[in-house]
């Protein structure tokens, strides 16, 4: 059966694009058939982190307004032939999509694809709305800062009411990934440790993906994190969280930079 | 512990507990709104309303503002009344009086 799962957070830069493309390529390096959908009508950027960019077509709009077939849209990658990329328009006509029309692509990619992940854009208005409306699971991306903690327990409040399952009675499975995590600032007490989190948005924690340069180096050279540098401390922590998203048990640990000799005799802090 | 001991010689204070107890503070109130008509937008409206009846009033010029206290929270309405004001009034009975 398909799951649809969204990536969302309400506050903008704490790393939905980047857990989109990570756990996206993870799932389909574990043999699932995967799509990313970018909800982010007028700035999208999936298509620039997974290295996509120039081969964008058609859109998500082009096929909610029957202006193209969904084969025509979707962009397989080039390095992993289970994954594929719905891209969002450019054009600022975000009216463009309609909750109905969304529906009908959503259940389209159903038959299709066992994982389809909507990356959502910031905010709570149509786009986000739309992101989450059709969604079985949430991933709830959460930066330990209280700005976007703040914003994560309104998406939840929306989640538990806006979406399909909810009027239907039912519940979105939500999951909290904390993005840009400092171990060593947490420990002395300067950021919001793992448990505060989980204590105030009480959601099942799905992973914590290290504060790393490695995010920057890969979509810089536009590869999801996961796919760029597989022992990286973040494509390990990415790959953790989608085995727990397929059922497994993983002990929650948060992975660390591997340190070369040279740098623990320079004593540079990973980053 | 070993965060005490930290914290004794970097000999900055923990800003996280803070955090934590703002947010904490914070979020029970917000979650307690959730799904509620925004009650100070609905009182805006009906004290323009009211107020209206008598003084012609820039819609503009009327805040309704609520401070959240640790005991008792404030109300603060600020209606800000043109100078002409008698010359409304005395039209507004006029009006009311014809009608």
């Amino acid at each position: 059966m398909a799951n649809v799962l969204v990536v969302t957070s309400g506050k903008g830069g704490v790393g939905k694009t980047t857990s989109t493309a990570a756990l996206g390529a993870a799932l389909a390096q574990a043999g699932e058939k995967v799509v990313v959908i970018d909800f982010d009508v007028g700035l999208r950027n999936l298509d620039l982190v997974m290295g996509a960019e120039r081969r964008v077509v058609f859109d998500l709009i082009n096929v909610v307004q029957g202006v193209a077939k969904l084969q025509q849209a979707l962009i397989r990658d080039k390095r992993l032939e289970n994954l594929w990329l719905l891209p969002a328009s450019q054009t600022r006509d975000k009216d463009a999509l309609t909750d109905e029309g969304v529906g009908r692509v959503i259940e389209e990619l159903r038959t299709k694809f066992d994982w389809i992940l909507c990356d959502s854009p910031a905010g709570i208005e149509r786009g986000a709305m739309l992101a989450m409306r059709y969604a079985d699971q949430a991933v709830i991306v959460t930066n330990p800062e209280v700005s976007s903690v703040r914003d994560s327990d309104r998406i939840i409040g929306m989640l538990d009411s806006k979406t399909v399952k909810a009027e239907q009675g039912e519940r979105v499975i939500k999951h909290i990934l904390i993005t840009r995590f400092d171990p060593a600032r947490a420990a002395r007490g300067e950021m919001l440790s793992i448990d505060d989190i989980l204590e105030i948005l009480a959601t099942p924690l799905l992973g914590i993906i290290p504060e790393s340069q490695d995010v920057l180096r890969a979509s810089n050279v536009g590869s999801p994190v996961t796919l760029n540098n597989v022992a990286s401390a973040p494509a390990r922590a990415y790959t953790d969280a989608v085995r727990r998203l397929m059922g497994e048990t993983v002990d929650m640990v948060v992975p660390t930079e591997r340190r070369g000799l040279m740098n623990r005799l320079l004593g540079r802090r990973a980053a | 512990m070993s965060m005490n001991l930290l914290r004794l010689f970097s000999g900055r204070k923990a800003t996280a507990p803070v955090a934590r107890e703002r947010l904490q503070i914070l979020l029970a109130h917000e979650r307690g709104l959730r799904g509620q008509p925004d009650l100070l937008a609905t009182l805006r409206e009906e004290i323009l309303a009211v107020v209206s009846k008598h003084i012609q009033l820039d819609p503009d010029k009327v805040t309704v503002k609520l401070d959240r206290g640790p005991a008792v929270s404030t109300l603060e309405v600020d209606i800000e009344v043109p100078n002409n004001f008698e010359k409304t009034k005395a039209h507004a009975e006029r009006r009311a009086g014809a009608a």
